[in-house]
């Protein structure tokens, strides 16, 4: 099947900064993606542009092969719930949910209603009336009732508590494997959701820094440490994301490549202590700070 | 909520080992049914396509095998060869870790043994 999204040399320019600075990816269909990346990085930017929301400065977008842009063959394919939703303040919940029903195609009413229970949404409350958690609510209950083939979070659960987190997550996965379809899951919360995720997308101010199957990556970063002069003879080759040092002893965060449990026993056959890295601290090393870039831009 | 996964390890090769796990145990037995990829993403809270990865991890060792329509069974036989498998893991992760150890602390073979049969009756 035909990739979902295409994005080629993508960017976005305000002036002189650049929030999307040449990322291009591709997206399958029937995947669970994960979007992820600090705060201000470039991720809403991006989506803005896939859902025909903001107009690219340079690049190429193609959702379901066709330009996103006021085009309605695409975008009715399509549900993106934002972090803060905006809704009609005068409405009620079940205008919000008839209007949903309308624009979606594939929209499940008997799904809608059974969400509506299980997250104690009153219908007949007007959104003005309703709580920041409520409000996340009724976002992904529109989400996860459109059945859209392209589907896209955007951190959906501002004011929610960690039970109705996980209400979310159970849901999505169940209807996901009864319905397949394409989900981006934009979200800080890498802990909670990494297990979710088939493919991780990162981004770091403006860049796609990664781009790899989750599976594939469990495992592969290690920290290594011992004396000096071993850590740099294991770590040759490797990409190093993080070092820190005390005396002649250092250790060094790598992400390698290969078997990760070959690497891990040539590791401690060399003398060096192995330590795992999960994904959650991986995307955390990858992302944060200027060490990192350099050291990308040195390469 | 499912039970947490260890996130520094591919998640798909610990579904695979919990199941093995369970059969070693004697929770599934030889001809019986393994719960559904859907039910292991369900309980987990995992990518369903990830917990078929490591069903069919297993698939492909004949430790579990596929009846058609109706979902995946445990082979006859899977248990031995699962409890020969994890000797050999056994034999890697402790006994070689376990001597290397010992080489450094100046502990001789004599004395090792010594200490596993302490071990032995402290557990007993």
């Amino acid at each position: 099947m035909a990739n979902v999204v295409e994005i080629r040399s993508l960017t976005k320019a305000y002036g002189d900064v650049k929030a999307v600075d040449n990322v291009s990816f591709a997206l399958e269909p029937n995947r669970i993606y994960g979007l992820l990346g600090r705060n201000g990085a470039g991720k809403t930017t991006i989506m803005h542009m896939l859902s025909a929301q903001l107009i690219q400065t340079s690049g190429d977008i193609a959702v379901f092969g066709e330009a996103p842009y006021e085009n309605n063959r695409v975008l009715s394919q399509l549900c993106f719930i934002k972090e803060s939703q905006k809704y009609p303040e005068s409405s009620k919940i079940a205008d919000v949910l008839a209007f949903a029903a309308m624009t979606f195609p594939n929209w499940n009413q008997e799904l809608a209603d059974r969400l509506m229970e299980d997250f104690r949404l009153p219908p007949k409350r007007r959104i003005k009336k309703l709580s920041r958690g409520m409000l996340s609510s009724v976002g992904i209950v529109v989400g996860l009732a459109s059945r859209a083939p392209l589907t896209i979070f955007d951190e959906p659960y501002i004011g929610l508590d960690a039970v109705a987190r996980g209400l979310f997550y159970d849901r999505l996965l169940e209807d996901y494997a009864e319905y397949p379809r394409t989900v981006i899951l934009s979200t800080h919360l890498i802990d909670e959701v990494s297990q979710m995720l088939e493919h991780v997308l990162v981004i770091d101010q403006g860049r796609l820094v990664l781009d790899e199957e989750a599976e594939s990556l469990r495992g592969r970063a290690l920290t290594v440490s011992g004396p000096l002069a071993k850590v740099n003879a294991f770590a040759a080759g490797y990409k190093e994301l993080d070092r820190q040092g005390l005396g002649s002893l250092c250790s060094a965060t790598l992400l390698t490549n290969g078997s990760p449990e070959d690497v891990r026993a040539r590791a401690e056959l060399a003398g060096l202590e192995v330590a795992t890295v999960s994904l959650q601290q991986l995307i955390v090393q990858l992302t944060s700070g200027k060490m990192s870039r350099k050291a990308d831009d040195a390469r | 909520m499912g039970a947490q996964m260890d996130e520094s390890r591919p998640i798909f090769v610990q579904i695979a080992e919990r199941i093995e796990d369970d059969i070693i145990e004697g929770t599934l037995t030889e001809e019986t049914q393994v719960p559904s990829t859907t039910q292991f993403a369900a309980f987990y809270q995992i990518n369903p396509a990830t917990a078929a990865k490591g069903v069919n991890l297993l698939v492909d060792q004949g430790i579990l095998y596929k009846k058609r329509g109706i979902g995946m069974f445990v082979a006859s036989g899977a248990r031995a060869v699962l409890v020969e498998k994890r000797k050999e893991q056994f034999y890697e992760q402790y006994v070689v870790t376990m001597v290397r150890e010992a080489e450094k602390l100046g502990i001789n073979a004599e004395q090792l043994s010594d200490m596993i049969r302490r071990g032995g009756t402290n557990n007993g």
